[in-house]
């Protein structure tokens, strides 16, 4: 979404609680094979809208759970810290590239 | 008919109810249960098409791709493309998926319907749908798919007629070439998905999600670990406070039916050999069902509602410190049933090293079998008092027991993982499925397995090994005025082993009893029995209650330790086999035997010190 202002480039590890972003990039080079994938197949990729549900307790404030689509997954910070996101009103945390390739 | 019969596979997505289809297909009891990666083998069962046909049904561990991120994903992918040994490839596939998180499944059911085998979809779980809010037209669906698609709930076996209809017509009718082709990626799957599921959706409506609302309890950063802990302590009060009655019961009953055998059988061999050896020693074990039956009612209710991921969840941190993921949560925590399944479900671990870990301490986490050995220790020698409102001392040891096996297996994770498995941080990447009202007839069905496990355990390697044991008590006979156990071969024996266990503070009877129980644990408590009722002078004395003669023979500092014994030590012959296989050598299991009898030792040692510098 541009609109006039510069891009602003948060993790989704920096968000506030029960903020709703939208992906815009994930470092996957930062991430271990595996751990990409298994992020991707849940649905973890550009364009996704997540919000972040939940955070851990003590330091890091690790794990956390995100809700994507109809899921809520649990991440580690590692992995959110890979997740480049920007800030999105509250619309339910759909799953935004499908919407935008349907539209 | 000449064509050999037909395999057919379940697959789907982890938690999309591919075990339970297969359940109310074939009549089989695999596990099922409310969280991703339950079922980390194939399995295979009968089932009947509509016309009779029988054909092979193969269960499938659930996975999200046929580009495997662990060994369990990579069973799936070899099964379904024809590379796995010994098992045929399958001439059709039942691609599961979950109504309520349709846009997910349907990616890896794209990429199913692409390998251009006969298809039926079973879109399942249609009642969590309607919870949820969602109605769904199966039919546009299976157009959009171009395979037919069938709305089941396994749970309640509702559709199972229909699918099998589909299925039958789906073998035998002339194939269509897929709508999918086979060469998209993730992302190009995901966009169709999203579009496939929007021409199946017929309505919408926003329900309060019941989820939503549990899990800002539940995976609350304070309150959420409180309830955790809290729940872990409640469910060792009860295992104490909740069994007494039905325990003391079967004791009663143990102990008539050996009195009434002594009164009519005659004096001799075969009467010493049923109550010394069988009602005495497997009766000691016996008695431990009700406890057994409590701990797993509570494991049931957790896995089946779906608090099991939000456990790991909330432990996560503590992992993570040692060097684990999460998902060694879930092998882990199975492993309190048994470290058997613990260590197999380890297959859903994606890291080798993270697994390998995983697999070297399961054994640490107190499985059932110890339960009647701290059980009867802590009965015969922890006063059954409180020590605050609702807060047995029994059960409050109980926990401590439980609690130091963790803090064990935590520790020796920490130090497995900075030497000799070592290896970058693994990450803890896990769906936390919804959470469902536990269904009663799962939770007997569950519990009568577990009771039945237990009992068959009891009839077949715990009488073994007890009767083996009462023989080399009861020969040679002794002279009169010696001890009869002093004179057997089992004394023999043990006054060997004895002079090694001696500096840790254990007796000639608990060497005499550690032999047997390599078998497996909770024969400890069986040749304990056997070897008092061997000992006893008249038939009222052979009828007596263990924990009776425990408390009159034993310090207690001699208990203590052979409490903490236990906490280590890998007294289990299956557990030991399991972890060769799995790990495809005996160099860990080998290691593993090493480390945890060192540990038991030592720990048993100063435990025994400690007490005696105590004054205990
Ligand atoms: N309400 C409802 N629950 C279901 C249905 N089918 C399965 N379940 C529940 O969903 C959970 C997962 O079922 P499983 O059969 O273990 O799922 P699976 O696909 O074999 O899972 P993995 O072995 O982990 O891949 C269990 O708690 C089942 O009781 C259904 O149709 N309706
Ligand atoms: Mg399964």
């Amino acid at each position: 979404m541009t609109n006039g202002f510069e891009t602003r480039n948060e993790t989704l590890a920096e968000r506030p609680l029960g903020s709703v972003s939208r992906i815009v990039a994930v470092d996957w080079d930062t991430l271990a094979p595996e751990e990409a994938r298994r992020l991707r197949a849940l649905g973890i990729d550009d364009g996704a809208t997540v919000k972040l549900a939940h955070r851990g307790i003590f330091a890091g404030r690790d794990p956390l759970a995100v809700e994507i689509g109809r899921m809520t997954i649990a991440v580690r910070r590692v992995h959110a810290e890979a997740i480049r996101v920007e800030a999105v009103a509250d619309a339910g945390a759909k799953l935004a590239i499908g919407a935008d390739a349907a539209a | 008919m000449s064509r050999p019969i037909r395999t057919v596979a379940l697959v789907g997505n982890p938690n999309a109810g591919k075990s339970a289809l297969f359940n109310a297909l074939t009549g089989a009891r695999q596990k099922i249960a409310n969280y991703p990666g339950v079922t980390v083998e194939r399995k295979a069962g009968r089932m009947a098409l509509s016309n009779g046909e029988p054909v092979e049904l193969v269960d499938l561990p659930g996975s999200y791709s046929l580009d495997p991120s662990s060994p369990d994903e990579a069973v799936t992918r070899d099964v379904i493309l024809g590379d796995q040994e010994g098992q045929r490839r399958p001439d059709a596939l039942v691609i599961v998926v979950d109504a309520a998180n349709l846009e997910q499944h349907l990616v890896f059911a794209q990429e199913l319907i692409a390998l251009d085998l006969p298809v039926v979809v079973a879109l399942n779980m249609v009642d969590l749908a309607k919870r949820d809010g969602l109605v769904l037209d199966a039919k546009a669906l299976g157009e959009a798919l171009g395979v037919p698609v069938v709305e089941t709930v396994a749970v309640r076996r509702r559709g199972l007629d229909a699918l099998t209809d589909a299925l039958q017509r789906a073998v035998n009718e002339k194939h269509q070439a897929p709508f999918f082709a086979a060469d998209l990626d993730m992302t190009e799957r995901r966009v169709s998905a999203h579009a496939i599921a929007q021409r199946a959706l017929v309505s919408e409506t926003r329900t309060r999600r019941m989820h939503r609302g549990l899990d800002k309890v539940l995976l609350h950063p304070w309150i959420g670990p409180v309830i955790l802990f809290a729940l872990l302590f409640v469910v060792f009060q009860a295992v104490f406070a909740w069994a007494t009655p039905f325990a003391d019961g079967l004791e009663a009953g143990v102990g008539f039916v050996s009195e009434r055998v002594a009164a009519i059988l005659p004096d001799g061999l075969i009467r010493d050999a049923i109550t010394e050896g069988v009602l005495a020693g497997v009766g000691s074990v016996v008695v431990f069902l009700p406890q057994i039956v409590i701990l797993f009612f509570f494991i049931l209710l957790m896995e089946a509602t779906g608090y099991m991921a939000r456990a790991a969840f909330l432990m996560d941190r503590m992992m993570a410190g040692v060097g684990l993921s999460g998902r060694s949560f879930i092998p882990l925590l199975s492993s309190f049933a048994c470290a058997i399944p613990g260590i197999m479900a380890t297959r859903s671990i994606s890291d080798p090293k993270d697994r390998l870990t995983t697999i070297l301490i399961a054994p640490l986490m107190t499985c059932s079998a110890r339960l009647p050995v701290y059980a009867v220790i802590i009965a015969a020698f922890i006063p059954a008092r409180s020590v605050g409102p609702g807060i047995g001392l029994q059960g409050l040891v109980l926990f401590a027991l439980y609690v130091a096996g963790i803090v064990g297996a935590m520790v020796v994770a920490l130090i497995l993982r900075r030497s000799v498995a070592k290896g970058a941080a693994s990450g803890f990447i896990m769906e936390l499925p919804r959470y469902q009202w536990p269904r009663l007839s799962d939770i007997a069905l569950g519990l009568w397995q577990r009771a039945w496990i237990f009992l068959r355990r009891a009839g077949t390697i715990i009488f073994a090994a007890t009767v083996v044991l009462w023989l080399l008590l009861s020969f040679p006979q002794a002279e009169p005025g010696e001890s009869q156990v002093d004179a057997s071969i089992a004394g023999h024996i043990a006054d060997g082993l004895y002079v090694v266990v001696e500096p840790i503070g254990f007796n000639r009877d608990i060497a005499l009893a550690l032999i047997p129980a390599m078998a497996a644990r909770e024969v400890a408590v069986s040749s304990l029995a056997t070897t008092y009722a061997v000992d006893s002078g008249d038939e009222e004395e052979t009828a007596m209650a263990l924990t009776d003669r425990l408390s009159s023979r034993w310090s207690l500092p001699t208990a203590l330790a052979f409490l903490a014994w236990f906490v280590f030590a890998p007294q289990c012959l299956s557990t030991i086999a399991v972890a060769k296989r799995e790990t495809n050598g005996w160099k860990w299991p080998v290691f593993m035997l090493a480390y945890l009898f060192a540990l038991a030792y030592i720990f048993a040692g100063i435990t025994y010190w400690l007490a005696v510098a105590a004054g205990l």
